[in-house]
């Protein structure tokens, strides 16, 4: 029975289909290690060789690498999401639920989205917190972490605008509540520090633009799905690029430095 | 008993007992390699130096941390329904109204500051003083390996910053405020007529100064009075430099990097210094002008 699978096996990787997309057999060697990384267009994202206090991880904590898996069931859970929901205010709460009680995997799908969610949050900061303890900040890493910075405040600005979508009391009160601040801007807010020196009103200040009006209504529900679903991700994965090819440029991951004396 | 499980059950509230129990074991956790780094002399990153292969050695792990993140996760989500609530109502205003929760510890902060700088200013200072640290922190050592001795000062702010003023406050935020944005103890009931008795003062009160004159006009000795103390505050900056000019952290540091470090350091020690004023003396501001109040 095995010897009939090794045939199959051995005529089916002779084949010009298989050999034009995987390129290299898969005996266990160097070379083939190797080549199983850089002749992978996701996981050349990696260098062929590291380090191995960085495949520890209880160094890395792998946050970064965690963040990123949440960032991806985000993207896909979120598209099916955008299958069922529309973002007007007389439809969303209805379409919520619908999507929790007659879709099929719809709770699931919901569920997950907002459950990675809350956890990237997390991972986000924790995985800050460990760049910090590590001092993987120090050169020349700095820019690098300046991108992070933006990264999290991107991440929380995602988790934000998504807030409102279910149209329901939590949402538009938290959101109430978040975006009221608005108004107390310096120079640019109705209420903020010589805002209304500056002829800052309620119908047009900084907190009118973000809203789309004098409180948190329909035109806020589409302003924050735009930025929920195309605006901020698109930001968010040109920052995710920049901050993986960096860590590449330099260096790799951060570690002790080999010239430094022993002491 | 009954409301703090209702708060905890809250399906919401589960990432933040999850944040609570993460931030505690990686805290420990990285401090335990610290200090072992710290008594061996070399840190133990420097022992595995040597390189390995990608594939399998680091692919691997990758792997099996996302497959169990994906199992927790699809446990997470099968178990526990997303909430949703009523309808929309813009004329319903639920009590308390909270913000998602990571930003508690900003609305925290909104009891003590005027919301121009707790929902602002600091969030914009926190944000741009991330962003200096790289420029700011010009200790060459502890690049790439867990250790405290060899920066205590930044480790100690840093995580002053973190654990005590954004995670400690998301969890106040979270279990101990209830309607009227009033202190509950977390297994109390939450009740929604207390009213607790304002008897906050301004600064120059303290000193016998009222803020405003008889005929409600601001005083212009109060308005002094204030922004002298906010001036003492900030010259302290500037007393520690002239003191330690010398040292060779404050030279290496040159006075612009130095004037950021001492000026973001000083706004964030002065949010727990104004907490504690008005937890014990009711002080409401330091400083009311006709623009602003701080
Ligand atoms: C969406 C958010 C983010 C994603 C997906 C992400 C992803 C990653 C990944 C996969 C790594 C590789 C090492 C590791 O897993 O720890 C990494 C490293 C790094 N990240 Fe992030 N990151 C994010 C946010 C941040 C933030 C908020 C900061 C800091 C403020 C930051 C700063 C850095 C730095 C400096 C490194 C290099 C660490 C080293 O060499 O040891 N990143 N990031």
């Amino acid at each position: 029975m095995l010897g009939i699978l090794d045939t199959l096996r051995e005529k089916v990787q002779k084949t010009e289909v298989y050999k034009s997309v995987f390129r290299h057999n898969y005996q266990d060697t160097q070379r083939n290690r190797a080549l199983q990384i850089v002749d992978n267009v996701f996981l050349h994202l990696h260098p062929v060789r590291i380090s191995r206090h960085a495949t520890n991880i209880g160094f890395t904590w792998g946050m970064g690498g965690i963040t990123f898996l949440l960032f991806i069931v985000l993207t896909v859970t979120g598209v099916i999401l955008m299958f069922y929901y529309r973002p007007a205010a007389e439809y969303a709460y209805d379409d919520m639920k619908y999507l929790m009680n007659d879709v099929a995997f719809g709770p699931l799908m919901r569920n997950m989205h907002r459950w990675a969610a809350h956890a990237m949050v997390i991972t986000v900061m924790l995985h800050m917190f460990r760049v910090f303890l590590t001092g993987s900040y120090k050169a020349p890493r700095q820019f690098n972490w300046v991108v992070g910075v933006l990264l999290l405040t991107l991440t929380l600005f995602l988790s934000f605008t998504g807030y409102l979508l279910p149209w329901d009391q939590l949402a538009i009160w938290a959101v109430t509540v978040g975006t009221n601040m608005a108004r107390a801007t310096p120079l640019l807010g109705s209420e903020g520090p010589f805002g209304p020196e500056l002829g800052m009103k309620i119908n047009n200040d900084v907190r009118f633009v973000l809203l789309g009006g004098t409180q948190v209504g329909p035109p806020t529900l589409l302003r924050f799905y735009v930025l929920h679903c195309i605006f901020l991700p698109l930001v968010g994965s040109t920052l995710m690029i920049v901050h993986f090819w960096r860590i590449r440029k330099d260096g790799g991951i951060s570690g002790p430095d080999p010239d430094a004396k022993k002491n | 008993m009954h409301n703090l499980i209702s708060i905890l059950s809250k399906p919401d509230n589960v990432p933040i007992v999850l944040m609570l129990v993460l931030t505690i074991f990686y805290t420990w956790h990285s401090l335990s390699r610290a200090s072992k780094n710290d008594a061996q002399g070399s840190p133990d990153e420097a022992k595995l130096s040597d390189k390995v292969q990608v594939w399998p050695y680091l692919v691997k792990v990758e792997f099996l941390a996302a497959l169990l993140v994906m199992a927790i996760l699809t446990v997470w989500s099968i178990t526990l329904n997303a909430p949703l609530e009523a309808p929309a109502n813009p004329s319903l205003t639920p009590n308390p109204s909270k913000a998602p929760w990571y930003f508690l510890g900003l609305q925290e902060i909104l009891v003590y500051f005027d919301p121009w700088i707790a929902g602002v200013t600091i969030p914009t200072l926190i944000i741009l003083g991330l962003c200096a640290i790289p420029y700011i922190d010009i200790n060459p050592k502890g690049n790439g390996y867990y250790t405290f001795r060899e920066r205590r000062f930044a480790i100690l702010t840093f995580c002053f910053g973190f654990l005590v003023l954004w995670v400690s406050l998301i969890v106040l935020g979270t279990f101990f405020r209830g309607p009227g944005w009033n202190l509950f103890m977390p297994w109390e009931e939450w009740d929604t007529h207390r009213v607790v008795a304002l008897t906050n003062v301004d600064w120059s009160e303290l000193f016998g100064v009222s803020t405003r004159r008889i005929d409600d006009s601001l005083n212009p000795a109060a308005m002094a009075i204030g922004a002298a103390t906010i001036l003492a505050w900030f010259s302290l900056g500037f007393i520690f430099y002239f003191w330690k000019r010398k040292t060779d952290i404050i030279r290496k540091l040159g006075p612009l990097r130095y004037s950021i470090v001492a000026a973001l350091f000083l706004i964030m020690t002065a949010l727990p210094v104004k907490i504690i004023l008005r937890l014990t003396l009711n002080i409401k501001y330091i400083l009311v002008t006709p623009w602003f109040n701080v």
